[in-house]
């Protein structure tokens, strides 16, 4: 009986996603045939890449409007104060501060604009925010593939196609690469740790965490555990919702700079596209629901999910002789993770 | 079609459209060939629109789950294709084994379905996003024997893109043409989507059809007057499904290509911007609505690809459209929402 219940509850835990990935990501290493040391640097170079950008999901799930996927427009609000510096000609660290200033100004006010259409459509949040992510991506192409060149005049030809209109696909960030990024480099072994830039993302997960415990994270609490009784209690659960989404847009553009100068290169088009479904799949596997979420989820999530990101492609080659097959268990993984999660969840709030 | 007003989105989408025309005629576009063109559009993508109307009209929202009837119909057409089935014999072939394909489909993804109630678009359009890498192991590994569907290379493994050529390429699209001059009527095309419609506006009048309307109006009533909703949603979902594979179908064989791996990732949304703008309320649907909302929709698109082009910014029509799209459906969530809050 007592064995029964503790694989109920075992079962029902936040342990199971986890258990599920660390037994995935095992058995796809084995195959991969790849070494130990290069799989920890590639999770780490993650870790230090999307470590923000995961973070920047917890809030809303706690305030009860489930998994944020328009943080994609924080991303497009940062890719888009970095193109306009870039387009001026800002260089050094006045750019820098330039983009970061620029960044949180627009990503706070997307996010307001956000958390006012989120308020209107309570209970299909997480639809909404999908097509917002989409919408925005159609307007972000036809400022910068449509607008630029045409009706805003770029200083920097360099990153305007050769017809004139339009910025590139591609756009180096060689003069930001490998700056922070080597910052206080640790080495063990084989294994390198970036220390500054590990310590950036426990900031911004001690920031989320700090958050969550002021007065503002009660009320947070509150209106996510139970939006009637909250509002009886004097909440004005409208503007807390609206604050919700300017803080997670906010972090989401930092953590997509963190991202961009990481890479050191910027895929105009393409970069934001993903960072959406990525960073959710990242939280839940790290055993976070769509009605919880604990900064221990987005960090354990990032390392699972990443793991088994980096090595199944070489484990589909090695196993099938395919790589392509690698691809589609990643991509089957990310939104077979979210799906799970949509599907089960509601199946316990019915209980 | 009583309480059919006008909304904004039809009025600024239908002068949006009268614009076109008119630029499309002053840059001496050939407006007859736009015009059979547009007929040839509101088929092809229209039977995907209709297919949304069984799910809508049951209470499951919008289907954004539309990936999954469509792969059902492209495995059919493998099929026909693989057992080389050529002519009207192959199409309909196709439509056999998509019908039993979306059939089981259709039903798995309504049991799923019934289990999250309320928030069945989001687990909609997970469920489709996540069907399509699974199915893209099923086409790499798949024992596909003919040599025109498979890789020319290794010999293992559909291609991205079948030509239907020597299958059922144009099929309907050439059945019965009328000419009236210059002008083409594709009589098969278009009767074969009538028959579609007035098989769904027959239902909607059947016992089960009334069901359903009344359960997505008014569930907890509808539980009260003895209603099996459990049952009636699935049905509703299976009727979505199966359309949308004969959806594909269509649209496959007026392409002259079946297109496999991720196109259907983003099939869903245009469809679903289509019936929205056919002034469906995202609640509810007519099959009026749908026909109307496509033709709107796609006769724009037409006109807005050789303006785009005769202003050197191709890609300004992929934009646009996305921009509709998306614009639409976030107009209409948000519409829909509130009237729901308010009542």
């Amino acid at each position: 009986m007592r064995i029964n219940q503790q694989v109920y509850r075992f079962l029902n835990s936040e342990h199971l996603v986890p258990a599920v990935f660390i037994i995935l990501s095992f058995f796809a290493w084995q195959f991969s045939g790849l070494s130990g040391t290069f799989v920890l640097n590639q999770v780490i170079t993650r870790f230090i890449r999307d470590g923000i950008l995961v973070l920047s999901l917890i809030i809303p799930v706690v305030a009860g409007m489930g998994l944020n996927f328009a943080i994609t427009v924080g991303a497009m609000a940062v890719q888009t104060a970095l193109l306009i510096v870039i387009g001026y000609q800002v260089e050094g660290i006045p750019g820098i501060v330039l983009v970061i200033i620029m960044g949180v100004f627009l990503s706070a006010l997307l996010g307001y604009l956000i958390g006012r259409i989120l308020n209107r459509v309570k209970g299909k949040e997480m639809i909404t925010t999908i097509i917002i992510g989409f919408l925005f991506n159609s307007i972000y192409q036809l400022i910068f593939l449509v607008g630029f060149g045409t009706l805003i005049d770029v200083p920097n030809k360099d990153i305007i196609l050769t017809r004139g209109i339009g910025v590139r696909n591609t756009v180096d960030l060689g003069m930001y690469r490998d700056t922070i990024d080597k910052l206080w480099l640790l080495k063990v072994g084989g294994i390198e740790l970036p220390l500054f830039m590990i310590l950036v993302v426990l900031i911004f997960a001690g920031f989320v965490f700090y958050i969550l415990r002021t007065r503002l994270g009660q009320e947070v609490k509150a209106i996510g555990s139970n939006t009637e009784t909250s509002e009886v209690l004097g909440i004005d659960t409208r503007m807390i919702r609206i604050k919700v989404m300017i803080l997670s847009t906010v972090l989401a553009a930092f953590g997509q700079l963190a991202y961009l100068q990481n890479i050191g290169m910027f895929d105009v088009y393409t970069a934001h596209l993903n960072t959406g479904i990525i960073s959710c799949a990242a939280l839940l596997a790290g055993g976070a629901s769509i009605k919880s979420a604990k900064i221990r989820h987005a960090l354990i999530g990032i390392f699972l999910f990443h793991t088994l990101f980096i090595v199944s492609p070489q484990a589909g080659q090695n196993l099938f002789n395919n790589a392509a097959l690698g691809e589609y268990f990643r991509s089957f993984v990310a939104y077979g993770t979210i799906a799970l999660a949509l599907i089960f969840n509601v199946k316990h709030e019915n209980k | 079609m009583r309480n059919f007003n006008i909304k904004p989105p039809q009025i600024i989408i239908s002068l949006f459209l009268i614009t076109l025309v008119f630029l499309a005629y002053a840059l001496e576009m050939n407006l007859v060939i736009l015009f059979n063109e547009s007929l040839v559009k509101l088929v092809m993508n229209g039977v995907l629109v209709l297919s949304l109307i069984p799910m809508l009209n049951v209470g499951a929202g919008m289907n954004f789950g539309l990936p999954v009837g469509i792969i059902g119909g492209l495995l059919g057409m493998c099929l026909a294709v693989n057992f080389r089935m050529t002519g009207l014999y192959g199409f309909f072939a196709a439509l056999l084994f998509s019908l039993v394909i979306c059939a089981v489909l259709g039903w798995i993804y309504g049991l799923i379905l019934n289990r999250v109630k309320g928030r069945e678009e989001i687990a909609g359009t997970f469920i489709g996003f996540s069907f399509i890498p699974l199915m893209n192991f099923f086409w790499t590994l798949a024992p596909f024997q003919n040599r025109e569907m498979l890789y020319p290379i290794g010999g293992q493994g559909l291609r991205p893109r079948i030509s239907l050529e020597n299958y059922f390429n144009n099929i309907l699209n050439n059945l019965y043409v009328i000419r009236l001059g210059d002008i083409e009527i594709p009589l098969g095309l278009i009767g074969f989507f009538a028959l579609i419609a007035l098989f769904l506006y027959w239902y909607f009048k059947t016992k089960i059809g009334r069901a359903t309307i009344a359960v997505g109006e008014n569930e907890a009533f509808s539980k009260l007057s003895g209603i099996n909703i459990a049952q009636t949603r699935l049905l509703a979902i299976m009727i979505s499904t199966i359309i949308a594979g004969w959806g594909i179908c269509v649209y496959a064989q007026s392409y002259g290509f079946i297109q496999l791996y991720d196109e259907p990732l983003s099939m869903a949304f245009p469809a679903i911007s289509a019936i929205l703008i056919g002034g469906s309320t995202g609640k509810k649907a007519f099959i009026f609505e749908a026909v109307l909302g496509t033709y709107l929709l796609q006769s724009m698109y037409l006109f807005t690809v050789p303006i785009a082009n005769a202003i050197l910014i191709p890609e300004l029509t992929e934009i646009l459209r996305s921009f509709i799209t998306y614009g639409i459906i976030l107009y209409a969530l948000l519409v829909r929402e509130r009237r729901r809050n308010m009542v």
